[in-house]
C-alpha cells in the first residue's frame, strides 16, 4: 500500500491506495502518525479513491487517526472510498462515527 | 450438499501469507462467475478469519493454517480457516462486535464483517486445540454469453 499527500489551509489529506490489511497495517498507522506530526493538520482527510482493499484492519485505522485528530480539536473524514472499502465501511457502521464525503 | 470441487492450502500464521491466501480463494472462486462486489466479499471475509489466526491462535509463535475451499451444489462456496492455536475461551463474546483482545491495532470487527458478507458463518474452537471458522455464500447464477 501507498500513502501521498496533499495539503490545504490547514487541511491533510491522505491518498490511501493499494490494499490495506493487516500485514500493511503497522506500517501505515506508523507513516499516517508521522506526517501527522509533521504537518500539524487542522483537519484530516482519508480519501480511499484508489484504495483497491481494506479489512477491519483499516477500520482500525480510521478510528485512530479520528481519536487523534479529536485530542487536538480536529476532524476527520472519508473521502471517496471506493467500492470495496465502502462495503467494509457500510458492514462495520465506522461512518456513524467518522463520516463519508462522496464528491465525484 | 454434494461437493462439486475442492481445493486445501496449507501456509505459515506469517501476515505475508494474508494477501496470498485472499487472492488464492479469489482465484479459485471466479469458477462460480461471482460479481466483482461478491468477489470482494470473499476477499474480505478470507482476510478476517486468517488475520484472526496469525493474530490470535498464535500470538508469539508461527503455527500451521489450513485453508479449505469447496464448490458445493446450488452455486455455494465454502471456507474454512483452521488453526491448531490456542483457541477462543468464549465464541460469543469475541463475535459481539467491537470486541477485541488484540489491543488498539485491531477493531473487533472481523468476525461482523465475516458475517454480514457471507451467508452462513459458524465458528467451532476448543481452548489450545484450535479454532475452525466455516463460511458459506450462495453465488448468484449469472446470464453468460456465449
Amino acid at each position: 500500500m501507498n500513502i501521498s499527500t496533499g495539503f490545504e489551509a490547514g487541511r491533510l489529506t491522505l491518498y490511501l491506495s493499494g490494499e490495506l490489511d493487516h500485514h500493511e497495517a503497522k506500517k501505515a498507522m506508523q507513516t499516517i502518525e508521522e506526517l501527522l506530526d509533521e504537518y500539524m493538520p487542522r483537519d484530516c482527510a482519508l480519501n480511499m479513491a484508489e484504495l483497491s482493499f481494506m479489512d477491519s484492519s483499516g477500520i482500525a485505522i480510521i478510528i485512530k487517526v479520528s481519536r487523534r485528530m479529536r485530542t487536538m480539536g480536529g476532524r476527520t473524514w472519508i473521502e471517496n472510498p471506493a467500492r470495496q472499502p465502502q462495503r467494509v465501511i457500510d458492514a462495520s457502521g465506522i461512518d456513524r462515527l467518522v463520516p463519508v464525503a462522496i464528491s465525484r | 450438499m454434494k461437493e462439486l470441487n475442492y481445493i486445501k492450502l496449507e501456509f505459515p500464521s506469517k501476515s505475508s501469507n494474508e494477501g496470498f491466501a485472499r487472492s488464492a480463494a479469489a482465484a479459485f472462486a471466479a469458477q462460480l462467475d461471482p460479481t466483482m462486489e461478491e468477489m470482494g466479499d470473499i476477499r474480505t471475509a478470507v482476510s478476517e478469519a486468517v488475520t484472526n489466526a496469525i493474530v490470535h491462535a498464535y500470538p508469539d509463535s508461527i503455527g500451521r493454517i489450513s485453508m479449505r475451499l469447496r464448490i458445493l451444489e446450488g452455486d455455494t462456496l465454502e471456507i474454512s480457516i483452521r488453526d491448531w492455536g490456542r483457541g477462543i475461551e468464549n465464541v460469543q463474546q469475541a463475535m459481539e462486535p467491537l470486541y477485541t483482545t488484540g489491543g488498539e491495532e485491531r477493531s473487533g470487527m472481523g468476525f461482523t464483517i465475516m458475517g454480514s458478507f457471507m451467508d452462513k458463518l459458524k465458528v467451532r474452537s476448543v481452548p489450545d486445540k484450535g479454532t475452525t471458522v466455516t463460511m458459506q455464500k450462495y453465488i448468484c447464477p449469472r446470464y453468460r454469453h456465449r
